[in-house]
């Protein structure tokens, strides 16, 4: 008897549903052993990493803060996978919208500039994000450079030219030195919507973005062209499609979105520029993108639910004294068991008796 | 079936009690916020230990938590805020970068007490605190003029912020007490902890000709480096002597637990109050590891510039101090500098043969 992956002739609508239930059960399992292994309470565990954080306005709100640039960053990068183009760079992106942003309110600060400043701000750092995305695009379109390559090197240019700023030309006067800015002028802020939480006004902008996204993918010539260039170029290029122009374009998106997201963080819950603003946001982003299947709606729950695994994992540290580091096994489990589900979409296990194949064999 | 299924939830919801604790209340809590992993054998892992050591003096008067690998960035003030709502009275944030932070939270819980480690904003409830150790930088200067042969100085700089400008200062200052000519080269990798890029630099220094290593990164790579090719070092923040047995001269270490033993004691006894405290020696806020190879006459050395700055007679940054630029640097703390002007340093003092990043 053989256990073998056989490939589906069609996508399986039921399976694609259903696994992503399928590997939250499995990752459940699993984690439940390793809780009773390390002596720890599993249902206790699992309702400190579930359910609690969605128990209480606060966390709900933190869960909404972290959640926000990953979702608003992963709609941008969905479309480049998309149309089959790898935008590796996402948090050099997000860095140099920070940085592009950050200059309007060093240079207003203390000034009588009024309230058009975060709006500029905003608009700079999409500018800037998209520009810097161009880069890698144009030497793929131009040179045919691999732009998995030069997306993720220029996030070490950005990084370090972020670096460069703080300690040198923006430092702030009045602090001891130290690699940051001042703290932002209030009209330099972005807005929170609860008073004495952190939830801010990006948060309502990524919503937007996931409707646009949404609408863009699904309502529009264009979007339909970034799915056809992605999943059959051939079909595309005999319609017509320009696969160069696409890659710029989603790119762009890409980067806009990305710069979009690190002024709102730098202009947000930090309020100032520092080095170190991101926690690996463009990284974890892609992540998020492949976790919602590209999908933008599918996006948002991804980016939701890692935002949940980490503030429970926070909670689960304070509350229950569990290491950092099982929140991180929590999350690769959960990865790991996405994909593997996700496997079953496209193929299916089937039992072959082994008797036919010796009957087979004394032919 | 079904009453037992109500049961399991509502002893859920009870369970959710967990966040506010099942301790008795008059337990002080106490919370920590770590930049890296307990076990980083540095940085950290000095601030787990002090920690360890207050749980060991209190026991059951209090319950500790700490929260490690907490980046600087936007996630700081959550996991301080994180700390407050679990029930933490008192609650240190071990790393410069949750200064602002820590002062949002501060503000928000007037009624919970903050420690911020090597910052410079405080308020009525935000204490901060650091060591001075500069000292420890003089003593390592002057041993190592007296164990160069080369008489040039290898140093690894994570970045050059005042703390580390003021201790490569203190260094040079140190050595030239004893050679006046004494050389040094300065690498920054522009990380705290590094292992690659540290043992990149350490050997980087030693093919320029340095034969002494001294560090302001926080892994022990260098050590190892320089006992392998028979050189010296000096270690920082932990005891490294174990990674080089043959090439560790001393270490800085960070001994803490004095100083949070006395906060903890201070909140319990309802007498906490802010404030900015910055010791050294005298307060043993810092420690030297024991003087190993090195002969007897240099160990005596050390030892007595140790116990002459712990007594207050010596001070490393004493006036005169010369700028790179050949100018006196203005005196505004009496016979030596003030200490904001360490806490600010930004300049070379005279015999660095290199340029300050930024300047």
């Amino acid at each position: 008897m053989q256990l073998v992956l056989e490939k589906r002739a069609e996508r399986s609508r039921t399976v694609a549903l259903i696994s992503p239930l399928i590997a939250i059960g499995l990752t459940i399992v699993t984690m439940t052993i390793l809780f009773a292994v390390m002596g720890k309470n599993p249902i206790l565990a699992l309702y400190v990493y579930f359910i609690a954080p969605l128990a209480d306005g606060y966390s709900l709100q933190e869960i909404a803060v972290k959640a926000t640039p990953l979702v608003m960053i992963a709609i941008g990068l969905s479309l480049c996978y998309l149309a089959n183009a790898w935008n590796i760079g996402a948090e050099g992106q997000f860095l140099m919208g920070a940085v592009a942003g950050s200059w309007i309110a060093v240079k207003t600060q203390g000034t009588e500039a009024g309230h058009w400043v975060l709006p500029a701000m905003l608009l700079l750092g999409a500018i800037a994000g998209a520009l810097y995305a161009l880069i890698p695009a144009i030497c793929k379109v131009r040179f045919g450079a691999s732009e998995i390559l030069t997306s993720l090197m220029l996030v070490y240019v950005a990084d370090l030219l972020l670096d460069y700023l703080v300690r040198g030309p923006w430092r702030d006067p009045q602090g001891f030195n130290f690699p940051t800015t001042a703290e932002f002028d209030p009209v330099a802020t972005v807005p929170t919507l609860i008073e004495a939480g952190r939830l801010h006004l990006g948060s309502i902008l990524a919503l937007i973005v996931v409707a646009a996204g949404a609408v863009l993918l699904g309502k529009t010539i264009k979007g339909f062209e970034i799915r056809v260039v992605g999943a059959a170029p051939r079909a595309a290029r005999f319609g017509g499609f320009n696969a160069n122009q696409l890659i710029l374009l989603t790119f762009a998106i890409s980067g806009a979105l990305s710069g979009l997201a690190g002024i709102i963080e730098v202009a947000g819950p930090v309020g100032h520029l520092q080095p170190g603003i991101s926690p690996g946001y463009g990284f974890t982003a892609i992540i998020v993108a492949f976790l919602g299947r590209l999908n933008p709606v599918g996006i948002l729950i991804a980016g939701l639910f890692l935002a949940l695994t980490f503030i429970g994992g926070e909670q689960a540290q304070i509350a229950m004294k569990i290491p950092l580091d099982v929140t991180k096994v929590f999350q690769g489990v959960l990865l790991f068991y996405v994909l593997a589900c996700d496997s079953l979409i496209l193929y299916r296990f089937r039992i072959i008796s082994s008797a036919p194949q010796v009957a087979r064999g004394t032919h | 079936m079904k009453r037992n299924l109500l049961a399991a939830a509502a002893a859920l919801l009870l369970a959710g009690g967990v966040t506010s604790s099942a301790v008795a209340a008059d337990t002080l809590k106490v919370g920590f916020i770590y930049l890296g992993p307990v076990g980083d054998l540095g940085w950290t892992y000095q601030h787990e230990l002090a920690r360890q050591a207050v749980v060991k003096e209190f026991g059951d008067k209090i319950e500790t938590t700490f929260l490690e690998n907490v980046p600087e960035g936007p996630d700081a003030e959550r996991a301080v805020e994180q700390l407050v709502r679990a029930g933490n009275k008192l609650i240190f944030t071990t790393s410069f970068g949750y200064m602002d932070p820590t002062l949002k939270v501060a503000k928000k819980y007037p009624n919970v007490h903050f420690e911020h480690c090597s910052g410079y904003k405080r308020d009525k409830n935000m204490s901060t605190y650091s060591a001075r150790w500069y000292q420890g930088r003089y003593i390592q200067g002057e041993i190592a003029a007296k164990m160069s042969k080369a008489g040039v100085l290898g140093y690894i700089g994570s970045f050059p912020i005042p703390e580390v400008v003021s201790g490569i200062n203190a260094t040079m200052i140190g050595a030239q007490t004893v050679n006046p000519n004494i050389k040094v080269k300065i690498i920054w990798v522009n990380s705290w902890f590094d292992p690659g890029k540290e043992a990149d630099a350490a050997k980087a220094l030693l093919d320029q000709g340095a034969d002494i290593i001294m560090q302001h990164t926080d892994s022990p790579a260098a050590m190892q480096i320089a006992g392998e090719r028979g050189k010296l070092a000096f270690g920082q923040d932990s005891e490294m002597i174990k990674f080089g047995p043959k090439a560790q001269l001393t270490s800085i270490l960070d001994t803490w637990a004095p100083y949070y033993i006395e906060r903890v004691k201070a909140e319990l006894d309802g007498t906490w109050k802010s404030g900015d405290t910055w010791g050294g020696l005298e307060t043993k806020m810092f420690e030297m590891a024991p003087y190993t190879n090195m002969p007897d006459d240099v160990k005596k050395t050390a030892e007595d510039t140790q116990a002459a700055i712990a007594a207050g007679k010596l001070h490393p940054f004493k006036c005169p101090v010369v700028a790179q630029d050949g100018k006196d640097v203005e005196c505004k703390g009496g016979d030596h500098l003030a200490d904001d002007q360490i806490l600010g340093m930004n300049f070379y003092v005279k015999g660095i043969d290199d340029k300050l990043p930024g300047k």
